[in-house]
């Protein structure tokens, strides 16, 4: 059991450039089992490439990320199981249908039982009625709950969201904000970007916020207050 | 129920295997076609172009030159660069558009055998192109490229061309000048293929022997073997980071 | 921001720079001097080509300087993949720059120099095909450079394609070979359907060497000097970032 007390993100010392450009210097921190930690930062402070790089997508230049134990550089693609993003795009192919992307990302994935899993999910989500239907006939807030979807099809213990909160009614937040609820629930870590304070704090055990690359930790804790 | 931990060593724990190395290739080629045959992005154009291409070529050669023999080999293969490179900017330009490529990248598989299903896709486009292209030139040309030498050659040069040409749309999709930069990159480096694929289709053509359209051949294979090598080797550093 | 800083060691190595510069240009003078008025000339050749074939000299040393681009541009492309450190991309970019310039010249003397000796300026030979396909490469390189804005994705995508553009190039030579070369080998005469070729004195071979020597010396000064620009560019675009920040 002591593996428990492991975070299951954890960021050390990472630092990323674009050209000239310091977009993270030596960003450290971790997010254990069941917690929420919420990234605040403007707009180009750095919150995506962060992300990214926790994801997998993008290589810091120097420090390390683990997931678990495991450390990203080095590790074979099984590790982006453990992984499941929600980004800013939805990641789904708007010719095919909700059930097909689910379908195509399963088998990528290579999951057992994909279509009982499938099926809860679209179940939990709302979109079982329209599962036959192309994606680029859903709303805005259809494809981002599909899109949840497709992050948590492979029941990732590591969770990530960029900004999911961008161009969402209210009933759609409601969804996201309880999706955090039920994953804190499970133990799942997870990761968070978004520009609005008070949403951070609503949905976060801890809040951060990305400052000219440097990480403020100083962001008051909600649950341990 | 309790998060699954990731455990050192798991990674080795190769759910794969080659077999599902094979089922990755499988799965992003059949959701191309299948997007493909929704969208009609890709192959419709190629297909359109290359026939319209054949009849422009006929209108510009058919009467000046004595015997179509002649031309022919070239006309085939410039057609085929061509509308090949039409179709294939559009294989990672409609992932990075609508940020698939992404959810590709994400995924716990190898990325070389994305990049071979992305290849598999585009060498089905191109198989269907060639297989309206050769009667198209017979009945424009009256010449009759169905040999097999020259079909072998054309299979193998084909192949080649998808696989630098998949690697190379993956390289330009993120570039600012993609469309037009494509053709002036690949064209180049597809200079063995194309020389060798004229030079075989001519020798075939005009009913030289089978002993000297081998080295052709050897040269088109050799090209693949070592642009499939290269590629593996390669493709991760493509996608490695952003 | 240690790797500015080192950069900006070029200025330390700018009077030693210079120098390399006025040996470069007295090899130059020296070649150009020896080509055109040291040299013997040709025994079997006569007349228009008698005088054509100094070009030779030229074209050869050119040869030579495009050879090296290219050779820059593959060990800076490996390099910079296997070690991710900008200052090989540099010595790529710069060496298919420099190179592309020399291979032009290899082009256009050629032609000249063919017009007497094979009646036409144009011919597929293998090495003419060869080289004007390794010219076009080079060219869309440079292109495919300008379309990135981030130095890190550049360098990485454009040491991929130097890759594959060597790896074509010898293919390229020998599918054009399969066609009739007509092209002289001036070091064995072992190609009798070359046209135009003629036997080599000793004062020629020393105008040889001496051509090479000033061309190899002429393309590392532009080089050295090309890379140095490079470097001052990235500590612009640094100070700038910085200034930004």
């Amino acid at each position: 059991m002591t593996r428990l007390s492991l975070p299951l993100i954890r960021c050390e010392n990472v630092r990323k450039r674009h050209g000239h450009r310091r977009i993270l210097r030596d960003v450290t921190f971790s997010v254990a089992a069941g917690e929420v930690l919420a990234l605040l930062g403007a707009n180009g402070s750095g919150k995506t490439t962060l992300l990214r790089i926790i994801a997998g997508l993008d290589r810091p230049d120097r420090g390390e990320v683990w997931l678990g134990p495991v450390p990203l550089s080095g590790a074979g693609p099984e590790i982006r199981r453990y992984v499941g993003v929600v980004a800013h795009a939805p990641l789904l192919y708007d010719r095919l249908t909700g059930s097909e992307n689910l379908g195509f990302y399963a088998r990528l994935y290579n999951l057992e039982d994909a279509g009982a899993r499938i099926e809860h999910l679209l179940r939990s989500l709302r979109l079982w009625a329209r599962r036959d239907d192309a994606v680029r006939t859903y709303s805005r807030g259809m494809s981002q709950r599909l899109a949840i979807a497709r992050a948590l099809l492979h029941d990732p213990p590591v969770v990530v969201f960029d900004e999911p909160d961008t161009g969402l009614d209210r009933q759609s937040l409601e969804d996201v904000s309880d999706l955090f609820r039920q994953l804190r629930g499970r133990g799942r870590a997870v990761f968070v970007t978004t520009h609005d304070t008070a949403r951070a704090f609503s949905w976060a055990d801890r809040v951060c916020e990305l400052r000219n690359g440097c990480l403020q930790q100083n962001a008051e804790s909600k649950r341990n207050g | 129920m309790m998060a699954e931990l990731p455990q050192e060593g798991e990674q080795s724990r190769a759910r794969a295997g080659l077999a599902g190395y094979f089922r990755v290739v499988w799965t992003v080629a059949e959701k191309d076609v299948r997007t493909e045959l929704r969208a009609k992005e890709i192959l419709g154009t190629m297909a359109a172009f290359s026939v319209l291409a054949a009849v422009i070529f006929g209108l510009a050669f058919d009467l000046r030159v004595p015997r179509t023999e002649l031309v022919v080999p070239g006309i085939l293969w410039v057609i085929i660069l061509f509308a090949g490179v039409l179709g294939l900017h559009r294989s990672f330009g409609s992932e990075t558009d609508r940020g698939t490529l992404t959810g590709l990248l994400l995924a716990p598989v190898e990325r070389s055998a994305l990049y071979l299903g992305k290849t598999a896709a585009n060498l089905l486009y191109f198989l269907v192109v060639e297989a309206l292209l050769v009667p198209a030139l017979l009945i424009l040309f009256d010449v009759n490229l169905l040999k097999p030498l020259i079909l072998l050659g054309l299979l193998l040069g084909t192949i080649g061309y998808v696989a630098v040409g998949t690697l190379f749309a993956a390289l330009t999709a993120r570039n600012r000048a993609r469309e037009t930069l494509l053709p002036v990159l690949l064209l180049p480096v597809l200079a063995p293929l194309f020389i060798s694929g004229v030079g075989l289709t001519a020798a075939v053509l005009d009913g030289r022997a089978a002993s000297e359209a081998w080295p052709w051949i050897g040269i088109i294979a050799l090209y693949d073997v070592l642009v499939f090598a290269v590629a593996f080797l390669i493709v991760d550093l493509i996608w490695e980071q952003g | 921001m240690n790797e500015t800083a080192v950069q900006g060691g070029a200025g330390r190595w700018f009077a030693l720079l210079l120098v390399f510069d006025a040996v470069a240009a007295l090899a130059m003078i020296a070649a150009t001097w020896a080509a055109l008025l040291y040299a013997g000339d040709a025994i079997n050749l006569a007349g228009v080509e008698q005088v054509a074939q100094r070009i030779f000299y030229f074209h050869i040393g050119s040869n030579i300087a495009a050879l090296l681009g290219f050779l820059a541009s593959l060990v800076g492309s490996l390099g910079y993949l296997i070690s991710r450190r900008l200052v090989w991309d540099r010595w790529a970019a710069a060496g298919v720059e420099v190179g592309t310039i020399f291979g032009v010249f290899v082009l256009l003397s050629g032609a000249i120099w063919a017009k007497p000796a094979w009646n036409t300026y144009w011919t597929w030979d293998p090495r003419l095909t060869t080289a004007t396909i390794t010219v076009l490469i080079y060219i869309a390189y440079m292109l495919f450079r300008n379309g990135f804005e981030n130095p890190d994705t550049r360098a990485r995508f454009a040491g991929i394609y130097a890759i594959f553009a060597f790896l074509s190039v010898p293919l390229t030579y020998y599918s054009a070979r399969l066609f009739r070369s007509i092209h002289p080998i001036v070091f064995d005469g072992a190609n009798q359907e070359a046209q135009g070729g003629f036997s080599i004195g000793p004062t020629m071979g020393q105008t040889l060497a001496m051509a090479m020597i000033g061309f190899g010396l002429l393309f590392f000064a532009l080089l050295f000097h090309r890379v140095r620009q490079m470097e001052l560019e990235s500590r612009i675009d640094a100070f700038r970032g910085e200034i930004v920040e």
